[in-house]
């Protein structure tokens, strides 16, 4: 079999893996749309007519899915992975490496689609959020969307480098955790104080937000942003700088065994 | 006869310590070989060399013709490893696993006739996390026969077995070395090496004590036999060369039955002991992880 058929088996198999794991269904794939629907329900009476609470965190909550089914899974899977002998056990048939990645992105793909399918329809049908009207705004989606998910992909699989199986969970999740709150995901983008605002800007979690505001949010809320503009152009810039340093340091740091062991 | 593995002068160093350290060995196509030996002796870095998953520092090694370390992706096609553990398949079925991995293989076994074989038909759809230990290790061996290899590695593989699964698994053994498998076994339990091997090897401090068949493993043939026997109370023993006259001499003295006779020869066990004793005085105890 060719290794892009055995890469779509692969991406099957983790499919299969991820939906039996009710935990990894629950905290990452239905998490961004609890807490959309919570934020809605807890702020509705904080924002005027002009602007609704579903519609101000709804592209921030993308941005948070983006990154927690990319990132968060395949760091968290990859170590447990690693350290439970999957990787040895990959790597002792002729499986092609290339096939192994490919499932990864089947997977990531599949799931950051769902999800977000699943968050336009609950913020568009239950909390009436405007879907983005003209073509260029759909396009801009898209590429945030795509360079975001890729990008989230290889540096997770990178990330997933830097630990072991047992304490993986915490050397993600709360860099994770500290990140949303800064980039504007739970807390308003102009309430984040300046320099935290700066230290955010060095990620791309704020770039994937504040691309997804771009697309969502009315044009004269840009003036809200650092710039004063929703800077698609150093967006794309940035998330592209990003991806492409993930991918390298995915392939430069990548290890099928254990630490300590070959 | 075909060699399978070849190995001569094989030398493998962590800082200073030789886990391997000047190894010859061949292992015949066909047979089921048993390298045995004490914690930190250098068989899993052996091993491991041998699957292509650790470089030498020294020595040729050719695993069915090929360097395994410079082994194209497709000679996998013609090895089966079995490893230690191998976890992570919990979520999934036996079925699910064997045909996924079945597709990386050019010419694998039907998915079916593996589950058959290793005796897990009437669980193919149930979930991995259920299996007991048995059937687990089983469905390693399964993982390890689906691409019908000429060669399959066996790491430990009843580590952790009651009686009865152990029994089990020597059979499934057994029937794939009939089919003609090559098997080289790594084992703490010197009963499996009797059951299963033709041929085994000792090894100790990363270099071979011993090579030969398991009836035969240093000069256990040669050694005296032990008659023991119980009279007036007392148990007694005589060491000597000719067991069957020693018995006939005890018949005659005793009216009835001998009480409590038996003849022994120095268990495989024995052998084994006696030949690392030397070794393991002198060898810190520390396994190299799997």
């Amino acid at each position: 079999m060719s290794t892009l058929a055995i890469g779509i088996d692969r991406a099957v198999v983790e499919l299969k893996m991820f939906s039996r794991e009710r935990e990894a269904v629950f905290f990452s794939f239905l998490f961004p749309i609890l807490l959309l629907s919570l934020f809605s329900v807890i702020f509705s009476g904080q924002f005027d007519g002009r602007m609704t609470a579903g519609w101000f965190f709804l592209p921030g909550m993308i941005a948070a899915g983006v990154l927690l089914t990319s990132f968060q899974t395949m760091a968290l899977s990859v170590a447990t992975e690693r350290d439970d002998g999957s990787l040895k056990r990959l790597r002792s048939t002729p499986m092609p490496p290339a096939s192994y990645f490919l499932g990864k992105v089947g997977l990531v793909a599949t799931t950051s689609l769902l999800q977000l399918v699943l968050l336009l329809v609950v913020a568009r049908v239950f909390f009436d959020v405007p879907m983005p009207a003209t073509t260029g705004r759909w396009g801009l989606f898209a590429a945030v969307f795509v360079l975001g998910v890729f990008g989230g992909t290889v540096l997770g699989i990178a990330y997933s480098s830097l630990s072991t199986a047992r304490s993986i969970g915490a050397v993600v999740i709360g860099p994770m955790l500290v990140l949303q709150f800064i980039s504007g995901v739970y807390i308003g983008w102009d309430s984040v104080p300046d320099w935290l605002r700066q230290v955010a800007s060095l990620f791309p979690l704020k770039w994937i937000a504040q691309g997804m505001r771009g697309v969502f949010y009315p044009d004269d809320m840009s003036s809200l942003e650092m710039a004063g503009t929703w800077e698609p152009g150093r967006t794309m810039i940035v998330l592209a700088a990003w991806a492409v340093g993930g991918l390298v340091l995915c392939i430069t740091t990548f290890r099928w065994f254990k630490r300590g062991t070959v | 006869m075909d060699t399978a593995i070849r190995i001569r002068g094989l030398v493998k160093a962590y800082d200073s310590l030789h886990a391997v350290d000047g190894l010859d060995l061949d292992i015949h196509a066909g047979e089921v070989f048993a390298l045995l030996g004490p914690n930190g002796a250098g068989k899993t870095t052996t091993v491991e060399i041998l699957e292509g998953f650790r470089d030498r520092d020294e020595g040729e090694v050719s695993v069915l013709g090929t360097d395994p370390h410079r082994a194209p992706r497709r000679w996998r096609d013609r090895i089966g490893i079995v490893l230690q553990t191998s976890g992570g398949l919990d979520l999934l079925t036996p079925r699910e696993v064997l045909s996924s991995t079945a597709r990386a293989y050019r010419t694998p076994r039907r998915v079916d006739e593996v589950l058959d074989a290793v005796g897990l038909a009437e669980k193919a759809d149930d979930r991995v996390v259920g299996l007991s230990g048995g059937q687990r290790r089983r469905l390693d061996v399964g993982l390890g026969i689906v691409g019908d290899p000429e060669l399959l590695f066996l790491d430990e593989p009843t580590t952790g077995f009651d009686p009865q699964a152990r029994r089990e698994f020597w059979e499934l053994i057994r029937s794939l070395a009939t089919g003609g498998t090559t098997i080289l076994l790594t084992t703490h339990y010197l009963d499996e090496a009797e059951h299963l091997a033709d041929r085994v090897g000792v090894i100790a401090g990363g270099r071979l004590l011993a090579l030969d068949t398991p009836a035969n493993l240093g000069g256990r043939r040669r050694e005296q036999a032990t008659v023991t026997w119980e009279e007036e109370g007392a148990r007694r023993s005589i060491r000597t060369d000719s067991p069957t006259a020693e018995v006939a001499r005890l018949a005659a003295r005793f009216p009835a039955e001998v009480p409590e006779l038996t003849v022994t020869r120095p268990s495989l066990e024995d052998t084994y002991l006696g030949l690392i004793s030397p070794h393991v005085q002198h060898h810190t105890p520390t396994e190299v992880p799997a």
